[in-house]
């Protein structure tokens, strides 16, 4: 029978090839339609609905207030908080949700061995990385300012913060590359090792070094939003503030020291609270780099591994709640500190 | 920090500089200092500290780009700093990555496209409309749920992936580009309502009123009079957006996993890196292969990208 003589059969088969369409899409072609179709699609419904709430002429308020921010609200209703309340709860279940465990995981995770490596790690990221890349950047800002290069040095710095963690993983990791004594080296800097007549080491093997080699990408990438910032904020100091420093003969190191600093403390308060959040959620850098072995294991990364690779539910959700915890002091100081930012400018 | 503070600082400082400010002052004129001091720290020492800082934010990048470029067998034989002494270049690497059937990235950035672009849209476009809603239409509890969105900012993506998951398994989507779209949609929403907030609540409110006066709706009023003027801000955010989709692991890495059908290039990338962990050849390919298209973006757009960034930078 042809699906064409049943109505019925004929919609059940036309449903079938939508939801083909839309959930399968095998060749790169039928992908790009696919991601065409969608927008597309979604810019009708949108203009669909507000038209339609649009069209009276004296539309009620509620309706229209719904129709634009109603989206919104419930997509985040749906994709963040009803998430995180289901976390919270999983967090106090055993590895598969079955049994109630109480504190149990939390407990773990405080006091044994690994996961104490772990806290231990990620302390340390969150207290290096904002500390070396806001001073680095800070420093470079300064440097570079108002000289003729200031476009393109700035450019070289901010670069790392377009390129993804996972790239910045695999340029650091050949810069760590190891060969054994007596064979030529690929990985640079084993070859500066070498030219300084030292034995090539295996940068991100041994613990507890090989950390801080980690710590180095994440600064690496971080330097640049912070130089970015700082320099905005130093070209913001008042003329006549840096006009008064000069004339009391004020240069160098002293206006860095008296002017500039001083000048600028909120946004360098701002810029070490943002990037101490990026940090404590870093996860790319140490999965690409170790996939957190060799002790270098942080708490985001960690949350992933007894997520999705150990099964054990009740811990990686314990995990995530302890991200959350870190988490909010440094964003609530941030906030504040960006409103402060806000009230000068 | 108020000017108080500052003006306390220059005379602590002062105080400390006083001896060499006489011996400075004695034999310069007033302009030649002025002129000297808005050098700057543009010392020679100053010079070699910006040029060694510059040097090693760039080398490393630049060594695994020219090995990409160098012969498979040349690049286990010898340091990618010997192609000055002997150069030999190929494309067989890029060749092999894009289009060998065991690699094949061409497949990868299909779906890195296919990911990034809907996710930038639409998350830009429906927390447009919710700022404007926030911003402009008065209605009972819109500064509560503002407040609330605002603070949603909070919530590390991580404390969401397992319960989305579950719940995408469920519809039995999960094999498609739904989860990633859906997920970096409401991901990116708060950071988006509050930006674009502040940037509508810049615009004079007279503006709107006129319109309002000359009897446009509010769908009027945010297409012709809001929408024209929020231009650059949008294009900082979708900038924004457009890079942290593209370089994404962790969403992708969670609601596609390593399947052809929807990973996008970062995942494959990462998953390279543990089973062909030693073939640099095919790594450095591959990650210029992944870095080129955000790289383009960056460099082209630069300017917005930093907008964007001094407005607001509490995601990730």
């Amino acid at each position: 029978m042809s699906p064409f003589q049943d109505p019925q059969y004929y919609f059940s088969w036309l449903f079938g090839e939508i939801r083909e369409f839309f959930l399968h899409a095998p060749t790169p072609g039928h992908k790009l339609v696919l991601m065409l179709v969608v927008i597309v699609l979604f810019v009708a419904v949108m203009g669909l609905i507000l038209w339609l709430v649009d069209r009276p002429r004296r539309a009620r308020t509620w309706l229209v207030a719904g129709a634009f921010a109603g989206p919104a609200l419930l997509l985040v209703a749906f994709g963040l908080v009803y998430p995180a309340i289901e976390t919270a709860r999983g967090s106090f279940f055993n590895r598969n949700g079955s049994e109630f465990v109480g504190l149990d995981n939390y407990a773990r995770a405080l006091t044994e061995g690994d996961f104490q490596i772990v806290l231990r790690n990620t302390v340390v990221w969150v207290f290096l990385v904002p500390v070396l890349s806001t001073l680095i950047g800070l420093v470079y800002a300064v440097l570079v300012d108002r000289t003729r290069f200031e476009k393109l040095a700035k450019t070289l710095v901010f670069l790392p913060m377009a390129i993804s963690m996972v790239g910045a993983s695999i340029i650091w990791k050949f810069v760590y590359e190891h060969r054994g004594a007596g064979n030529a080296q690929i990985g640079l800097l084993n070859q500066v090792l070498v030219w300084l007549k030292l034995e090539p080491q295996q940068f991100l093997l041994s613990p507890p070094l090989n950390t801080f080699f980690l710590i180095a990408v994440m600064v690496w990438i971080q330097t640049g939003f912070a130089m970015t910032v700082l320099s905005a904020s130093i070209k913001a100091i008042p003329d006549d503030i840096v006009e008064a420093a000069r004339l009391d003969g004020l240069s160098g190191f002293g206006m860095f020291r008296y002017i500039t600093v001083p000048s600028i403390r909120p946004a360098l308060v701002v810029v070490v609270t943002t990037i101490a959040m990026a940090t404590l959620k870093v996860f790319d850098i140490v999965r690409t780099m170790t996939a957190g072995n060799f002790q270098t294991s942080v708490v985001a990364n960690e949350f992933y591994t007894q997520s999705f690779r150990m099964n054990d539910k009740g811990m990686g959700a314990a995990l995530a709640v302890i991200l959350f915890i870190l988490v909010v002091p440094l964003i609530v100081y941030n906030v504040r500190q960006m409103r402060k930012v806000e009230e000068i400018r | 920090m108020t000017t108080d503070n500052v003006s306390q600082d220059v005379t602590a400082g002062t105080a400390g500089v006083e001896s060499d400010v006489v011996a400075v002052a004695t034999e310069s004129t007033l302009s030649r200092r002025a002129r000297r001091a808005r050098k700057g720290l543009q010392n020679p020492f100053a010079s070699l500290g910006a040029i060694v800082i510059a040097f090693l934010w760039t080398v490393p990048t630049v060594g695994l780009l020219v090995t990409s470029f160098r012969p498979e067998a040349d690049i286990d034989k010898s340091g990618w700093w010997t192609v000055f002494v002997r150069p030999s270049f190929t494309l067989d690497n890029y060749r092999t990555a894009m289009f060998d059937g065991q690699v094949s990235l061409v497949t990868y950035f299909t779906n890195s496209i296919v990911i990034t672009l809907p996710a930038v849209v639409i998350p830009i476009s429906i927390a447009l409309l919710a700022a404007y809603a926030f911003a402009w239409i008065p209605f009972k509890g819109r500064d509560v749920l503002f407040v609330a969105i605002f603070a949603l900012q909070v919530v590390p993506i991580q404390v969401t992936l397992i319960p989305l998951l579950t719940q995408y398994n469920q519809w039995g989507i999960s094999n498609s580009f739904w989860p990633v779209w859906l997920s970096h949609t409401m991901f990116a929403l708060p950071l988006a309502i509050f930006l674009l907030h502040n940037f509508m609540k810049e615009i004079p409110a007279s503006l709107v009123e006129a319109a309002r006066v000359d009897g446009a709706g509010h769908v009027k009023i945010f297409f012709r009079v809001l929408l024209p003027l929020l231009v650059p801000a949008i294009a900082s955010f979708a900038i924004f957006q457009f890079l942290w989709v593209w370089n994404d692991l962790l969403v992708s890495l969670t609601f596609a996993g390593g399947r052809a059908a929807v990973a996008p290039l970062t995942v494959r990338l990462a998953e390279m890196v543990g089973t062909r962990g030693s073939d640099w050849y095919l790594l450095s390919a591959g990650a210029f292969v992944a870095m080129i298209v955000p790289m383009i973006v960056f460099l082209a757009l630069q300017r917005y990208f930093v907008r964007g960034l001094l407005a607001g930078s509490v995601k990730g």
